[in-house]
């Protein structure tokens, strides 16, 4: 699947787009297929997001979005050296996820 | 410490207005982000993973202990409790509002601080000898040269759009504790004849190119300082390349055209604008040297009651001999075991702020090291210090040992990494602890870059770590043999990287051959460069 992300331009956090708005958390994500430009440029000029960009991503067996490379899926979640920070502070197996 | 006057705090409170307003235009959608990208890296406001990350430049490293107090109220009011003191003597906060930007601004402009020229192709801060005015070994006090360069580049109109970023460095010792010569200009300040003056250095620099600064003058008096710098800066203004940023850096420049032909191009410069008043007067580094007089030392104990061995070898690890022998300068180590080098939370900066006016004359240093330097310590009151610092957990005393490792902060944070550097860090300072090998293997330089950026300095290190980026995989590439300072050299790549178990495996593996092959006191550099690479190889990979 085809996911856009990028980040809030107020506050800098991740974002993903869930198909009608943006959310924090990567497993709202929604297939862009073909669109993810269009979507991009339209919600970039409305400044709902910064820097937005298209990212490969595959969707797990229970619903979970898992992104392909290991950068975004630091961005998903938060610094692995930093696991109270993260978006699951108190799962302490959320970090195998990254890797 | 340097001194704002009322032009610099009017400079410095006039940019915090003007981003007030770029950042508010920005929010109401005014700007567009490529509008607005260039104005906020100008003022140290990047774009990170997590979000908005904030450079503050810190001059030379020198702060005062209101400076750092603010640096940890920032950390809490803005950010999430805690700073990261970078490679550049700077420190940065990781996840900083747009919102908040400018609020951060207006708190630093208060205590002489700001981001300024923190990003951007423009001359950054100045960095320098961390012990300055303070150690023992130095022919001069290095930090008015500094200010002169720090008052001369900020700001300055026909470097503000340079080819790539330039980084100087001004030292006054033989012994090189600032990476002098792996800067774009490196100044050594030197006594010819009974004259002060400076040696100078260009085309240094880490990254993916490294290479070590050429010497290009032996001596250049002290009244043309700023004119002989403003001629380096010319000529490669004029001719570094713009077309390609990957050879965009004076290094490649240097490289091209020769040592003796940028040389010749400079003295060429340097000869037309030596009559056109570049130069400040001499009365100016006179003033610039009443803001870094030497503080009132009292004499005192010489020595300390090493009773406690645990503070003993803290003594022994993490304290320089000062120029008055009733002082040292105490190192604060950012390296607990697993701990991620060069953070330190709010209160832990309000502490050393607490410290550094109880204990060390009001002054504080940012070491290049990621640790933090308590200049003017009274030997009397070392054991205070350190029971206040141990009990912070700031007592570390590994200073320089395997323990002490820089580490950029690599892809757990930052938007260029391929690779985290900072859980290695964590792993390898843990494995030799825990081993209780630390101390056996004595000074070992262990530095660990995520990206072939090298902030992490893995060229220069003893033993350097690279992450690379392999088929959307975390590859590590080991090297050995480099070194920072002034026995400077860069490292070489020993093979095949490895994963991330397989790396913290080959740092144990080659520390071993040091340890069976050392001889008498040789450092693990000294024993890598008298048997080779050779050895190291074949333990790593036969």
């Amino acid at each position: 699947m085809k996911v856009l992300t990028g980040n809030d331009l107020r506050t800098g956090d991740v974002t993903w787009w869930t198909g009608s708005d943006w959310s924090r958390h990567v497993d709202d994500a929604a297939d862009v297929g073909d669109e993810g430009e269009e979507i991009l440029a339209r919600e970039e000029a409305a400044r709902r997001v910064n820097v937005p960009y298209i990212i490969e991503a595959t969707r797990e067996e229970d619903g979970s979005v898992r992104p392909a490379h290991i950068k975004d899926r630091v961005r998903a979640l938060g610094p692995t050296v930093r696991p109270d920070l993260t978006l699951k502070p108190k799962d302490p197996e959320a970090l195998d996820w990254i890797i | 410490m340097y001194q704002y006057d009322k032009y610099d705090q009017a400079m410095v409170d006039a940019r915090v207005a003007e981003f007030r307003d770029q950042a508010r235009r920005r929010l109401e959608g005014k700007l567009t982000e490529d509008q607005f990208k260039p104005l906020r890296l100008m003022n140290g406001l990047y774009l990170q993973l997590h979000a908005y990350m904030l450079r503050v430049a810190i001059p030379y490293g020198t702060l005062n202990s209101t400076q750092m107090s603010v640096l940890g109220d920032i950390a809490d009011k803005y950010d999430r409790g805690y700073g990261h003191f970078t490679t550049r003597q700077n420190i940065q906060y990781n996840w900083i509002k747009l919102e908040d930007a400018a609020d951060i601004l207006d708190e630093l402009s208060k205590v002489e601080m700001h981001a300024i020229q923190t990003s951007g192709n423009c001359i950054r801060n100045i960095s320098s000898d961390h012990f300055a005015g303070a150690s023992h070994d130095e022919l001069i006090d290095p930090r008015p040269y500094a200010e002169l360069m720090r008052q001369w580049s900020s700001f300055h109109p026909e470097f503000s759009y340079l080819p790539r970023k330039f980084k100087i460095c001004v030292i006054a010792s033989e012994k090189d504790r600032a990476a002098m010569r792996l800067h774009d200009i490196g100044i050594q300040i030197v006594e010819k004849d009974g004259e002060i003056g400076a040696r100078f250095f260009a085309g240094g620099g880490m990254g993916r190119t490294p290479m070590i600064a050429p010497m290009i003058r032996d001596f250049v008096p002290v009244d043309q300082l700023i004119t002989y710098a403003e001629a380096c800066l010319r000529v490669y203004n004029r001719y570094g390349r713009r077309d390609n940023k990957y050879k965009a850096r004076i290094k490649i420049l240097v490289h091209e055209l020769g040592k003796d032909e940028y040389t010749r191009q400079v003295e060429e410069e340097f000869a037309h604008m030596l009559d056109q008043g570049v130069e400040p007067p001499l009365a100016e580094i006179e003033r610039l040297k009443t803001f870094f007089a030497s503080p009132a030392f009292e004499d005192g104990p010489k020595t300390v009651d090493r009773s406690d061995p645990d503070f003993a070898l803290w003594v022994d690890r993490n304290t320089n001999r000062h120029r008055h022998d009733s002082y040292v300068s105490a190192v604060i180590s950012l390296k607990p075991v697993g701990g991620i080098p060069g953070d330190a939370t709010g209160d832990q900066m309000r502490l050393m702020a607490k410290l550094a006016k109880q204990y060390s004359l009001d002054e504080l240093r940012i070491t290049h090291t990621q640790n933090v330097v308590l200049p003017h310590v009274r030997i009397a009151d070392l054991h205070a210090l350190w029971t206040a610092l141990d009990e912070a957990g700031l007592g570390s005393p590994n200073l320089d040992t395997i323990e002490d490792i820089i580490a950029c902060p690599g892809l757990d944070y930052c938007a260029l990494a391929n690779a985290r550097s900072i859980p290695l860090a964590q792993r390898i300072s843990e494995r030799f602890a825990s081993k209780g090998k630390t101390e056996e293997l004595g000074e070992l330089k262990l530095k660990i870059s995520g990206c072939i950026n090298a902030c992490g300095h893995h060229h220069a290190g003893h033993i350097g770590i690279l992450g690379v980026d392999r088929k959307g995989k975390e590859n590590f590439q080991l090297s050995l043999g480099g070194s920072e300072a002034e026995d400077v050299s860069l490292a070489k790549i020993t093979g095949p990287g490895f994963d991330e178990d397989g790396v913290i495996d080959a740092v144990e593996k080659v520390t071993d051959v040091y340890l069976s092959a050392r001889e008498g006191d040789e450092r693990f550099l000294d024993t890598y460069r008298r048997i080779g690479m050779a050895p190291f190889k074949e333990a790593l990979y036969d």
